[in-house]
Parts: structure tokens; sequence; C-alpha cells
């Protein structure tokens, strides 16, 4: 288990923005990330909530601002995290396999990595099929074994971008049900989601997101209750937001601010 | 018309297979020494041609490098490389006045196997790359959240990759097992020492013996057919039983 003084929270984004080509997708983010409450990134399609993910996490550099960790080394911050994908990609090879990989990278010891890999499967409820090839499992399972992959390397922070997505209900349940878990054993969650009733399940704070900026920070009670943003109201309420684009385009920049 | 010429050649397709059912039923002892050095110089060939190509098409495929989009078009093209041309250029280097001439190695199996491997290697380089390219698009997300990048992932691309890059393989063994021009120019069709299916089959075509020269021919697509075989049930059940 980490210790606090080892902690790569909190993670700062200094006026970060993403271009593709002429398009810039985020927008001059600001934002700090402290150790401790769960985090919903909501917000429609091409709001940038992915690419926000994979900005923190290290996948994306940004094209201008900063991203920074608590630890000065990249390295030391990139080992403390994890994530899950919308779509679990499982190597060609067994379940227990697919969790040893991992662990491996990490330079884990055999004995260890044997024990370890036993206690996630455990968990995610995979034991029996520990000998089985990862991609025989049902989509759920999947997504079961991309978690206990990702929670073996005990992280401090885990991404996780839309993943139940294309999950049923009762495979929404037992992968939230282990986000439940990995949370409360101390890992810093953020995750991205289309399904409003997750962000209120799973989330202690909700960052709306809508054409690559941030509108909206706040205590998720606060932002089903009474969102401050018309986009974000609109958006509670299950409104479509295409008709607000012109609106928003000419509306001046802003920077929400987290309210308690 | 040439009636007669027809007639000759179905007459010859008939004691084609005879001569190929004599041959292998008298289990001709010629005839093994050449079936036996054939495939150990196409299967050393194509095993050295897969230590080499397939980590090499990887590394083409995972890492940037200035002049990447050249060397991904000159692997394709090599592919096409014409053996009777490798065979010179092999033929050159070896012989006395050569720059490997004093290895004293023209017109041996081990030259044989030297010319094949060229020719062999960009086939397999070449398919390798395209697969772990696929793959990499796949895993590569994942694979960087774990802390992989294209180095440390390279060895787990190729054994994920193994089901398709046995097809690889089988096109380089296919390659090797069919050529003539190169194993001739280097081996010099030397009875007992470097006669090999192919060249047997080119030498018994100029000596007239179209039969024993189509016999060989039957065993040849034969054993093509059986090692193409295996692999393919190999991969089959290997790959039903991963998915």
């Amino acid at each position: 288990m980490q210790t606090t003084a080892d902690t790569i929270l909190p993670l700062r984004l200094n006026d970060v923005s993403y271009q593709v080509g002429r398009m810039r997708l985020i927008k001059d983010m600001n934002l700090t990330l402290e150790a401790g409450p769960r985090t919903a990134i909501v917000g429609p399609n091409g709001a940038g909530k992915s690419l926000l993910l994979r900005l923190c996490h290290g996948l994306l550099k940004p094209t201008a601002g900063t991203i920074s960790w608590q630890v000065a080394d990249s390295r030391d911050a990139g080992s403390a995290q994890a994530m899950v994908f919308q779509r679990p990609v499982m190597l060609r090879r067994s379940v227990a396999a697919n969790v040893d990989y991992a662990l491996k990278l990490r330079g884990m010891g055999r004995d260890e990595r044997h024990e370890r890999i036993d206690e996630m499967l455990g968990r995610a409820g995979l034991r029996r099929l520990a000998g089985q090839p990862a991609r025989v499992l049902s989509f759920g399972e999947q997504q079961r074994l991309a978690l206990a992959r990702a929670w073996a390397l005990r992280p401090q922070v885990l991404f996780m971008d839309e993943a139940t997505a294309s999950l049923d209900p009762a495979a929404t349940h037992s992968v939230e049900e282990m986000i439940h878990a990995i949370h409360a054993e101390g890992t810093r969650i953020v995750l991205t989601t289309h399904d409003l009733g997750q962000a209120r399940r799973l989330s202690d704070e909700v960052i709306f997101m809508h054409r690559g900026r941030m509108l909206e920070y706040a205590p998720t009670e606060k932002f089903f209750e009474a969102p401050e943003n018309d986009l974000a109201q609109a958006f509670v309420k299950g409104e479509l937001l295409w008709w607000k684009r012109r609106e928003l385009d000419t509306e001046p920049r802003h920077q929400p601010r987290y309210r308690r | 018309m040439d009636i007669t010429g027809r007639g000759t050649d179905l007459h010859d397709f008939a004691s084609a297979f005879a001569a190929a059912a004599d041959l292998i039923t008298n289990l001709d002892s010629q005839l093994v020494e050449i079936v036996a050095l054939s495939l150990r110089v196409s299967l050393s060939a194509v095993f050295a041609a897969a230590v080499i190509g397939l980590p090499l098409g990887a590394a083409v495929a995972l890492f940037k490098f200035p002049g990447r989009t050249a060397v991904v078009v000159a692997l394709n093209a090599l592919m096409g490389l014409p053996p009777v041309v490798v065979g010179l250029i092999v033929y050159l280097m070896l012989s006395r006045a050569g720059p490997l001439g004093t290895l004293g190695l023209l017109f041996s199996p081990t030259a044989m196997v030297a010319a094949q491997v060229i020719l062999v290697t960009p086939i397999v380089a070449a398919l390798a790359r395209q697969v772990i390219e696929d793959l990499w698009a796949e895993y590569e997300e994942q694979m960087r959240s774990l802390g992989a990048g294209p180095a440390q992932a390279l060895p787990a691309l190729l054994w994920d990759g193994r089901f398709s890059l046995v097809t690889a393989i089988l096109a380089g063994f296919g390659r090797a097992s069919a050529e003539v021009g190169a194993v001739m120019i280097v081996g010099g069709n030397i009875d007992h020492v470097t006669r090999v299916m192919t060249t047997a089959i080119a030498l018994e075509v100029s000596k007239g013996d179209l039969a024993l020269a189509l016999g060989l021919g039957i065993i040849l697509l034969t054993l093509s057919a059986a090692v193409n075989g295996a692999a393919f049930l190999l991969k089959e059940t290997a790959q039903r039983r991963n998915a």
C-alpha cells in the first residue's frame, strides 16, 4: 500500500489544450484533482472526455499547457496509474497470463505475481476461468478482467473510459461493484460515462464538458440538483445539446471553479 | 496441330505417375537423399529467415525512424527478388575471387541455405511487419498504459501474433522449396552433394527424362502440401484453443 509520502496526487492541469490539425479539441483546461474523491467526467459525444482522460494518463501530450503530478519523475507517476478502456484489450493468452503480463512489466517476482493473480481473479470472480484464453470470455468478463489487471497494479489513480458502455445491466453492476471495492482500498477513481445514473452512483464530483471545455465542476449531488451552467442544466434534464453550439461559441470564455 | 505431341504429353503424365509411384514404393535411395537435402536446406533457410525476419519486421512495424517508409517499401519489393539474381550475387560473394571466397563455401549446402535465407527473409519480414502493425494498432494504448513502449511490447506482440505469423513463415517455406535458380547457381546441382528436388527436376527435363522429372515434381508438390497442411492443422487447433 502506498503511504501518503509518495503519493502522486494532486494532478494539475495548467492551461491545457489539445489540437489536431486546426481543430482544438481540448481548450484551456485548468483543473486540479486532489486525492480522495471519485470523479465522473460527463458530457455529450465529442466533448473531449476521453481525450481529457488520455491526456491525464499520459497517453497523449498536450499541444499547449502543462500536466503535472506531485512527483518529479514522470516514470514514477506512470507506474502509479492504470487505465481501463471502453473496449477491453485482451492479450491472446490465458486469463491469468493477462494479469501476469502486466505484473511482469512492473518487475514483480514470480511468487508474488502468482499470489497477486490468484487474489485478483478471486476478487473479480474469474478464478475458475484462470486457465481459459482471455478472448473466449464474455464482454462483461473481459471488462472485469481488464479491471482486475489494472487493480493488480495497485494504482493510486485509476482512469476508466466508458468502462461499462457496452455492457448489460448485470455486467455493469458487477463492474461497478469492483470499482467501489477499488476505491474503498484507496485508489483515486476518474471515469468518463454517458450514463448519468452511473455518474450519480459512482462519483463524488462531476466534471461537465462540452466541446472541449470544462463548463462545470461540482460535487455530484449539487451538479444533479442545481447545475449552474445552462448547458449542464439541459444535459442533466436529458435534452439534446447540439442546437446550443452557436450560443456557446459566442459565449465569453470562462473557467468554472470547483464549488463545495 | 501437333496431335502426336499431345499424345506424348498424356503418355508422359501416365508414366510420370508410374515413375513417382515406383520411386516412392522402392524408396529409391537417391530419391531419399535428394528429398532429405531439399528439406534440410529449405527448412534451415526458413528457420534462419524467421529468426531474422520476425523481429526485423516487428521492429519496422513498431519503431518510428527516418526512412521508415523507404524500408517498408524496400521490404515489400524484396519479396519479389528473382532467385537467379540472388544466386548470382551469392555466387559472386562466395567465388574464389569474391570477398567471402576464402570460406570455400561455394557449391555446398551451406551456400544454398545462405542464398535461400536472402530470398526468404524479406518475405517473412514484410508479412510480419503487417501482422505486428495491425496488432499494435489494437494494443498500443493498453500497452503504453501498462508501461510498455514498443521495445518492451515487441516480444509480446510476436507471441500474440503467432497464428498469423505461421502463415508468413509458410509463405517463406513455399518460396524456399519451390525456387530453383538460386540453389542451381550456388549449389551447382552436384550429385550426392548439392542436388535437391528442383535442380534434379531441371536436370531430368534437360536430359529429356520427362517422366522422372514429373515424378519428382509430384513428390515435391506432395511434400509441400504435407508441410503446409501440417502447419495449418497445428495453427487451427492452437487457434481454436486460444480463440
